[in-house]
């Protein structure tokens, strides 16, 4: 495997290798020198043509632990804020000697675009492309999914995952079906239906539009961002209507299952899709996600990289 | 009879038969089961087919404006090249074509050019923007005669200007084009709305979007009794409704494109905006509905909707990706493989749908006559069992956004002839010099 641009690339053994590996990757986090030699004299672009911190950081910092020399190239104040074109920047890295580019883009397919172009020869990792996929956030909801629930499997066979909010726009949505299913587990989506595709029939998960029937079962509960510019757009009539049929609050995470947990990509709109006390409580994993973040973002890196065992299976 | 011309020996007639032609001048001025007197100049058609001159009635020529992308003159060799011998162009240029200066400008072009007539299009309304009506009666008065009016591109969404636009063009017979998309429904929209757009990310056209507006202007076209002409209908509710339509006697026509009869919003997966394109490619069902109203006349013409658009306009992510591919080098090896191979539709139906219904609907009288003595000499030679191989390297457009690079299409077209003009030569279009 040379890209990671999608989880529909990844058989269900590369997920599981991913996540071993990170696991491995993890106990590195977790010593008092965090540095692998793994990677040096290697060069990654992390290419952020849309805004993110949470994760350029998180690549960044797994860059840095493997070694890695890491150049940011962010939108703002840069070439593509310019209106340099996705060709003449990805040929502009090419002729730096990026051995990667890891890239954000608000466009929908933009990772793929540069993996199939012959406009650079690294590797591609999808750090988010428009509305499309977001597999690596993905991947980290599942190695912490397993950490927490998973019983010493290697998969998440038998648990239930419900992902409550914008799934139409949400990339996490997207990559998080895909790979759940993949590894076993049973996902519910919960949205109004305004915020769900016409064409989800066709994804592995079942759909409801009532949260509170949906809750007492599922074994994690996971909650998408609600973007503001949603709220203008006739998606649901106003913010508090959302929160109360859709936010989680005390009074639906009191109905959890014991040991269910809470999660969130990032970043909160506290007291709309979640209340502060849910993101402060002991079921929230939260932050938990962003240091496995690091670890799973090692595993890729490493995995595409060297070359190793990710090469069986895969495309 | 005098030496003649030319003759096209041996071919076969839209309707099965065998005949030789012959050409003198401007026109056609024999076709008999073997022609006895002299010529200057033979063509052997042996199973070849001879069709009408190909009409297009929707052709997006950039010119004025976009000369990088198309010119008059680039479109007009392509368009010999697939064996057309008019071309409608669309109104959408720079400045757009809604004053008589913009439409005698282009038509004056295409003369110049001398391959194919151009017949220019007129806005509906000024600027396309939907609001006040453009100077129809000056473009339907001016040497361009103009009598088609469509906003192409855009839709004629207020149904206040539809109405008023379908009522004001009847003074002349003229006819609306409807590029049928609701415009507050497709807001941003990529691709068509389904399955694949859930999957991909990218934001959906709902086929309801184009259905809402033919069902409208039907009832519009019905109630001021006017003609409507539907753009590039893709869906198979579309279909239904024309259908509807023309059961009750409404005035209506449409249209199909090439590449709504073959290629499907699968293709989107790629990510490639090749296969961007507005209307956006639909489903397998869509398709197969299409090329059955085609087929029964539901749909009665095929228009390639030719959009040039330069490399780099395609060169880039698809949402920044213009709409639109190129169609007129291969519109007719598509209804070749689509509804002759595959049993739907005769030759004699083709000529139909892409030469005299076409004409008719354009009012372009000197166009899409029958292949008989006193016509105008506008005929297409077609090698239907020799294939070729699409080279976007090779296309005589100005841009090579085909989404057909590399395949194998069948039917090649061998000659055209425009009025009396040999455009295209055993496959290569004639130089300027010779036209």
């Amino acid at each position: 495997m040379r890209h990671l641009l999608s989880i529909a690339d990844l058989t269900k053994l590369d997920a599981i290798s991913i996540l071993d590996t990170a696991h491995e990757l993890a106990r590195v986090s977790d010593g008092a020198v965090k540095k692998l030699p793994t990677l040096r004299g290697r060069t990654i672009v992390n290419l952020f043509a849309e805004d993110s911190t949470r994760t350029r950081i998180s690549f960044e910092a797994a860059a840095k632990r493997l070694s890695a020399d890491v150049i940011n190239f962010s939108a703002k104040g840069s070439s593509v804020s310019k209106g340099e074109s996705l060709k003449d920047t990805a040929m502009t890295l090419q002729a730096m000697g990026a051995d990667a580019v890891v890239i954000r883009h608000s466009a929908s397919g933009a990772a793929q675009r540069l993996a199939d172009s012959q406009w650079m020869s690294g590797s591609v990792v999808n750090a988010g492309d428009g509305t499309h996929e977001h597999p690596s956030q993905a991947l980290l909801d599942a190695f912490t999914i397993r950490k927490h629930l998973g019983l010493g499997k290697s998969d998440l066979e038998g648990l239930t995952v419900a992902i409550v909010g914008d799934v139409l726009h949400s990339r996490v949505a997207r990559s998080n079906v895909l790979l759940l299913s993949k590894l076993g587990a049973k996902v519910t989506l919960v949205a109004p239906p305004t915020l769900l595709p016409v064409g989800v029939e066709s994804w592995p998960a079942t759909v409801s539009y009532d949260f509170d029937s949906v809750i007492p079962h599922v074994d994690v509960v996971m909650m998408l961002r609600v973007q503001q510019e949603r709220m203008t757009d006739l998606y649901f009539p106003n913010s508090r209507e959302y929160s109360r049929y859709f936010g989680l609050n005390s009074d639906r995470m009191n109905s959890m299952k014991s040991g269910a947990i809470v999660m969130h990509p990032g970043p909160m709109n506290r007291g709309l899709e979640i209340s502060a006390e849910v993101a402060d409580s002991a079921r929230s994993v939260i932050t938990e996600q962003v240091t496995n973040g690091v670890s799973v973002r090692m595993a890729i890196l490493y995995l595409l990289l060297t070359g190793s065992s990710l090469e069986a299976g895969s495309n | 009879m005098d030496t003649v011309d030319l003759v096209i020996k041996g071919g076969t007639l839209a309707d099965g038969t065998q005949a030789d032609i012959a050409i003198m001048g401007q026109h056609i001025v024999d076709v008999s089961q073997s022609f006895k007197g002299e010529t200057k100049q033979t063509i052997d058609a042996k199973g070849s087919v001879i069709l009408p001159g190909l009409v297009d009635l929707h052709t997006h020529l950039r010119e004025p404006g976009r000369e990088d992308a198309e010119t008059v003159l680039s479109g007009s060799r392509a368009g010999a090249k697939g064996g057309f011998t008019a071309l409608s162009a669309m109104a959408n240029t720079s400045p757009v074509a809604d004053t008589a200066g913009v439409v005698e400008q282009v038509y004056r072009l295409g003369q110049e050019a001398g391959y194919l007539d151009v017949f220019p299009i007129g806005a509906v309304t000024q600027g396309l923007r939907g609001e006040a009506l453009s100077e129809i009666g000056a473009m339907a008065d001016s040497v361009a005669r103009v009598r088609v009016f469509s906003d192409d591109g855009h839709c004629v969404s207020d149904p206040l200007v539809m109405r008023r636009a379908l009522e004001y063009i009847k003074k002349f017979n003229g006819v609306v084009a409807q590029h049928a998309q609701d415009p507050r429904m497709t807001v941003g929209s990529q691709m068509n709305e389904g399955e694949v757009s859930a999957r991909l990310g990218l934001k959906g056209w709902p086929a309801v979007a184009e259905e809402a507006i033919i069902a409208r202007d039907v009832l519009l076209a019905d109630h001021v009794k006017s003609r409507l002409h539907i753009c590039h209908l893709t869906t198979a509710g579309g279909v239904e409704i024309i259908r509807w339509a023309k059961a009750r006697g409404i005035n209506v026509t449409a249209e199909v494109t090439p590449h709504h009869l073959l290629l499907t919003d699968d293709l989107a997966s790629s990510y490639d905006p090749v296969y961007k394109v507005n209307p956006p490619l639909r489903t397998e069902s869509d398709v197969h509905a299409l090329r059955e109203a085609l087929a029964d006349g539901t749909i009665d013409i095929v228009a390639t909707d030719h959009a040039p658009h330069p490399l780099e306009s395609k060169e880039c992510e698809w949402q920044e990706a213009a709409f639109g591919m190129l169609g007129l080098e291969t519109a007719l090896s598509i209804v070749q493989k689509t509804m002759v191979d595959s049993g739907l539709m005769s030759w004699e139906l083709v000529a139909e749908r892409m030469s005299h219904a076409p004409a008719r609907i354009g009012g372009y009288e000197e166009q899409g006559q029958k292949i008989s003595k006193g016509s105008f000499a506008n005929v297409v030679v077609i090698n239907p069992t020799k294939s070729w191989r699409v080279d976007r390297d090779l296309v005589l457009s100005n841009s090579s956004n085909t989404p057909y690079h590399g395949h194998d299409l069948p039917g090649f077209v061998e000659h055209t002839f425009f009025k009396g003009k040999h455009t295209l030569i055993n496959g290569s279009v004639a130089g300027k010099e010779a036209i």
